[in-house]
């Protein structure tokens, strides 16, 4: 009875299985749908040490902010750091065209204030003698009387006179903020500060107010960035890589798959079975995870396929072996039980080089490299799935052709 | 029952003159390396006439594009990227290989099992490293970041059979307490179906794909090939004989 329960299971399964992955559509990286891979490198020499961190994640801010403004799908921008560089990750897929993507995100984030002018018919942005120079840092800090989060800028020395002498003119009035020729502030000044250290307060909730700061920062901490790789990827290009890959991985399924049959016969053929039911369950996968499919993740599935065979070629051969000492359906329980340990010690090994390949934590000292971590994470989900594969599923259909036989 | 264990001088020598060439060839050419290592830029562009133009400066981009050439692929490197992928392959081969030692000697409650496995993954690299100063020389394979990556699954992929063999080791060491000697030539005899039969298995995708996958991931095919057939040579004709010979030797050391 419970043969029956685990073989309506696995079918079950292989059905909801091959409706995701007709269902959805497979995430595909740059360098099968085209894009570009672009790695910024901050000069953070002028820099306080203290200040790098913050300093970096303006950098980030603001290059982020300028690649949502491009308009396209799924942008990514990333820091990274190894040996004290700094580096921000930006990737674009569907840019082939990245002249000007370099250009516009390798600018320097420019920080000015503005005064408002009243003229007739309306009010017109006169730039204030007042820049991301003049300013030394922004934090988020805790209203003492309310308790909510605000603002607190703090200006050089020569800046907090300047700023004095503006907000002595602009009392009552608003006083915008102005990054990359967006205004992202427009407090109103409530009296004319001295002393160099202001407030911004509002109804902020803490990530706002964060936002802000980082913003702040970004101009008051300019950090010149440049451009150390490209990585660009046309889309004729990665067209015809799906294509070449799917035949490649076609041709190369065939093959085990007549391997298989020749070496093995009907145990052979009900490998076969499971290793369909491996490639749609792991199909699947990719689609709801969503991995993202990369040209080395492909090679990485690929391998998984030439893995997944293994567990039950190592069940077999023994089988083999034990179908001489013992009754078949004894032998058949035995050469599970035995393969179980090396399969299991073996896979764990690949486990972890996955692991380190794919540098899920983002460990500074590895790398983090999109083409391998695909790889990997293919490679890793493969050798997980065909762990199920090849002892449950496979164990059960030859449980159930046993004893017909 | 074949002795394997009797030849071993034999897969030492195979092993001297496989490595001994990759040297040769590392001293008389060195590795191809690509841009990833050196830095600079390669661009490949089709041109209207259909042809494929391989570019390896930043000028003539603007020039192609404006004559209707369609970009393939642009890859610009500076030269920092080079000297950083070599630590932070190093790190990562010291760190897979680190760990994947620990476990064998947990697995196996012996650090002989786990050294000598490791050893194996060592020849495995070397063998692989060496191959590709041949094949760079000869056919221009150069070694990139999915070359850094090859290596790595590669020592995954020879540590995957040699486990299979100690596994059966371990396995017959509990039945009967024969010499470490002739349990292994058993274990070797036992497993060595398998091990063909699975690395056939792998070989099939990866000539499928190296034949057919296109040109860029062609050389990293190459490279996962090599390193599985090393892999799955080395396991018994390295690993084994590094176990056994140390258990030789040290029971002479004991007398």
């Amino acid at each position: 009875m419970r043969k029956i329960w685990s073989v309506s299971f696995i079918f079950l399964l292989t059905l909801v299985a091959a409706y995701i992955a007709l269902k959805f559509d497979l995430k595909l990286g740059l360098d099968l749908a085209g894009g570009s891979h672009l790695v910024f490198e901050a000069d953070t020499s002028k820099i306080p040490a203290e200040r790098r961190i913050t300093a970096i994640q303006g950098v980030r801010d603001v290059i982020e902010r300028r690649v949502n403004f491009f308009g396209i799908a799924e942008p990514s921008v990333v820091t990274s750091e190894f040996e004290r560089k700094d580096r921000i990750i930006v990737e674009l897929p569907g840019v082939s065209d990245t002249k000007q993507a370099v250009y516009l995100i390798g600018k320097t984030a420019q920080l000015s204030f503005a005064e408002v002018k009243e003229s007739s018919p309306s009010a017109v942005l006169m730039p204030a003698n007042l820049t991301g120079a003049d300013l030394s840092s922004a934090e988020v800090v805790f209203d003492r009387n309310t308790g909510k989060p605000s603002i607190s800028i703090q200006f050089t020395k020569e800046g907090g006179e300047k700023f004095a002498a503006i907000t002595k003119r602009n009392v009552g009035k608003q006083l915008p903020i102005i990054l990359d020729n967006e205004i992202i502030q427009q407090p109103v000044v409530q009296e004319e500060i001295l002393g160099g250290a202001a407030q911004i307060t509002g109804n902020y909730t803490l990530e706002e107010a964060k936002q802000v700061a980082v913003q702040l920062n970004a101009g008051a901490l300019p950090v010149p960035v440049s451009l150390v790789e490209e990585r660009t990827v046309g889309a004729t290009l990665g067209e015809s890589s799906v294509k070449q890959s799917i035949l490649a991985g076609l041709v190369g399924i065939v093959m085990v798959s007549l391997f298989m049959i020749a070496s093995y016969r009907t145990l052979g053929l009900i490998a076969v079975v499971g290793l369909a039911i491996f490639a749609t369950i792991t199909l699947a996968l990719y689609k709801i995870i969503p991995v993202t499919l990369t040209l080395p993740g492909i090679a990485g599935f690929m391998l998984s396929i030439g893995m997944a065979v293994d567990s039950n070629i190592l069940i077999f051969e023994r089988f083999k072996e034990e179908k001489l000492k013992r009754l078949i359906p004894d032998a058949l329980e035995v050469s599970f039980g035995r393969a179980w340990d090396s399969i299991r010690d073996a896979n764990v090994a690949t486990l972890v080089t996955a692991f380190i390949l794919a540098n899920p934590l983002d460990w500074k000292f590895l790398n983090i490299s999109g083409p391998v971590r695909g790889f990997a994470i293919t490679l890793a989900l493969g050798i997980i799935i065909s762990l199920f594969t090849g002892i449950f599923v496979s164990r059960n259909l030859l449980r159930m052709f046993v004893k017909q036989k | 029952m074949i002795l394997w264990m009797r030849y071993r001088l034999l897969y030492l020598a195979i092993s001297l003159i496989v490595i001994g060439s990759g040297i040769f060839g590392y001293f008389s050419w060195g590795f191809e390396k690509g841009i990833d290592f050196t830095g600079g830029v390669v661009a490949e562009y089709k041109l209207p006439d259909g042809s494929v133009k391989v570019v390896k400066s930043e000028e003539e981009r603007d020039i192609l594009k404006n004559q209707g050439a369609v970009e393939l692929k642009f890859e610009k490197v500076g030269p920092a990227i080079g000297p950083e992928l070599i630590k932070k392959t190093l790190y990562a081969l010291a760190l897979s290989a680190g760990l994947i030692l620990l476990w064998i000697a947990i697995q196996f409650k012996s650090f002989k099992f786990g050294i000598s496995a490791t050893l194996a993954t060592l020849h495995d690299s070397l063998v692989l490293l060496g191959s590709f100063t041949i094949l760079g020389h000869f056919f221009g394979a150069e070694i990139d970041f999915l070359f850094v990556t090859a290596m790595l699954t590669t020592l995954s992929f020879s540590v995957h059979d040699t486990i299979v063999v100690f596994d059966r080791i371990r396995e017959n060491q509990k039945k009967n307490k024969e010499g470490i000697y002739i349990l292994a030539n058993k274990a070797i005899s036992e497993t060595m179906v398998r091990s063909i039969n699975n690395s056939l298995t792998i070989i099939f995708m990866l000539v499928a794909l190296i034949l057919l996958g296109g040109e860029t991931i062609k050389w990293f095919a190459v490279a996962l090939l090599i390193g599985t057939i090393s892999g799955t040579y080395s396991s018994p004709f390295v690993a084994v004989p590094i176990l056994v010979t140390w258990d030789e030797l040290e029971k002479k050391l004991k007398k």
